[in-house]
């Protein structure tokens, strides 16, 4: 028997077959590849779920100075913000912890990537902040993070995950994707609603380009991980309430490569068009390119 | 990209920024490290694609040199990469190339380890931390560094692969995945074996004598 799957409908199939959900469907597929037990890969996870949570405590609790020294600190600002916020407080706690999360990254920091270091504010902060609302345990969000890495390997495999291949979209569009079905999963929805979530995060940020300033996973990338992380919130709620995406999850993923194909070079992580070509960036470029060979 | 485990997804635990540009980078100079037993005396990095226009600012060039020096992609001293060299009395150089790469995110290293053996591989980065690594010392191969791998170069005549396999079967290790390479018929050749348990250096020699048309045999 196999657990192994390629793509969302045969993830749905499998659930299905074994009434499981995605999370132990990809626990499976896992023992079955890797050979290792359900503890050790269990385990494993539970590495990455903690090392989530000290970034997201790291970038709220103290200023984040980027590597350049150009960005840093929204994270906190956010935060002491949002009891006034408009978005609402839990909102702008989740997108909080997605800006901390990315100013650890971008000031050398350790962090998750899920499913890269670009894109890493996303799964933890939709994850560990709506879990805190909603009494999740540990358990639980190790589960959702299983159930994200199944979705993450679906879209790796049929499209991409690297922004030099597909433009941001590949990055926090898969991120938001994860972390939206993973969210809906948790909050008892059934495989093919959670990847409902999942086409609509993918749809809403369909074609974003990668066009980091100065080549660096600064701007824009924190406050992209910001609206990742409030597309997987929203992507959940529109599925758990019941909408429908017209075009299916496969279907957008493989629309989303096509997208990344089209994209033209200078619009995939290379920083020479979009914002990174912007006089501010390229000035900002130009200071940075006799860096001191350390700190 | 093809992913064989969840934690290419939801992973690695990595220091920043880029998991491309810095872990899988750090990850290319690992297997470099690795190929040469740790001991790396003068290693030559080339850059190219966006590994070479924007690698400086994502901390590329550090990362590379880190990994040459044995740093894990998770650890904080990635960025004092250079001054750990001057400490491990290596000389790591940097150029930046425009010359086109199949993958946009792929660096050359040179290396030469303390003994005075000469080494060059070709990685990409493809995405996630996850990477390639396309040519070791001219010859085209193909593994990911994910999995314990062994590197036999030697001559392309029949049973050579029998000899080998046979060795590992009889340490009860298992071959995850296998591929062979050769510049041309009867020429050099080249065997990449992923493998599910490490290889020590014992079996690693006894696989250099199994047979005399075996040049070299590295494990990574």
């Amino acid at each position: 028997m196999t657990y192994q799957f390629s793509t969302g409908e045969e993830l749905i199939l499998l659930c299905a077959e074994h009434n499981i959900t995605m999370a132990e469907a990809m626990i499976r597929a896992e023992m079955q590849s890797s050979e290792l037990s359900r503890e050790d890969i269990v385990d494993e996870m539970r590495k990455n779920l903690y090392v989530m949570r000290e970034s997201i405590d790291e970038g709220i609790t103290s200023r984040q100075l980027t590597m350049t020294g150009q960005l840093g600190g929204d994270a906190e600002l956010l935060t002491r913000y949002a009891p006034k916020a408009i978005m609402g407080e839990h909102m702008a706690q989740v997108v909080a912890a997605a800006l901390a999360v990315t100013e650890v990254n971008a000031s050398m920091g350790k962090i998750v990537a899920a499913p890269t270091a670009g894109a890493s504010g996303i799964l933890p902060a939709v994850l560990i902040v709506c879990g805190d609302k909603k009494g999740f345990t540990d358990k639980q969000l190790i589960d959702g993070l299983f159930a994200a890495g199944a979705v993450g390997m679906i879209i790796a495999s049929r499209a991409s995950i690297s922004g030099a291949e597909g433009g941001c979209q590949a990055e926090t569009g898969t991120a938001a994707a994860m972390a939206a079905a993973a969210l809906a999963e948790l909050c008892g929805a059934s495989p093919k609603i959670a990847l409902t979530a999942a086409a609509i995060a993918l749809k809403n940020i369909m074609g974003l380009v990668c066009d980091p300033v100065a080549g660096l996973v600064e701007c824009p990338c924190i406050k992209r991980n910001a609206i990742g992380a409030a597309n997987a919130v929203l992507s959940c709620d529109m599925a758990l309430a019941g909408i429908t995406s017209l075009i299916p999850f496969d279907e957008v993923v493989l629309a989303m490569r096509s997208v990344g194909r089209l994209m033209h070079p200078d619009l995939r992580e290379t920083a020479k068009a979009g914002l990174a070509a912007t006089p501010t960036a390229l000035n900002i470029a130009k200071t940075l390119q006799n860096p001191s060979l350390d700190a | 990209m093809k992913t064989t485990s969840v934690f290419d997804i939801i992973g690695p635990r990595m220091v920043g920024p880029s998991s491309s540009h810095t872990a899988g980078a750090a990850r290319i100079g690992l297997v470099a490290n690795k190929l040469a037993s740790g001991s790396i005396d003068k290693a030559h990095i080339t850059l190219y694609g966006s590994f070479a226009q924007t690698g400086r600012g994502h901390g590329t060039d550090k990362a590379i040199a880190a990994g040459l020096l044995g740093v894990e992609p998770n650890n904080a001293s990635l960025r004092y990469a250079m001054l750990l060299a001057e400490g491990a009395g290596a000389s790591i150089t940097i150029s930046y190339s425009s010359d086109e790469c199949e993958h946009p995110n792929t660096a050359r290293i040179d290396f030469e380890t303390k003994q005075g053996k000469k080494y060059s591989l070709l990685g990409q980065s493809i995405g996630g931390g996850n990477i390639k690594i396309v040519e070791v010392n001219g010859m085209e191969v193909e593994f990911s560094g994910n999995y314990p791998t062994l590197i036999v170069f030697y001559n392309d005549v029949p049973g050579v692969i029998t000899k080998v396999t046979s060795l590992l079967s009889l340490e009860g290790i298992n071959v995850a995945f296998m591929k062979v390479f050769r510049s041309a018929r009867r020429m050099n050749a080249c065997m990449i074996i992923e493998t599910d348990a490490p290889i020590d250096d014992a079996l690693l020699w006894q696989i250099n004598e199994c047979d005399p048309t075996i040049a070299e045999v590295c494990s990574i």
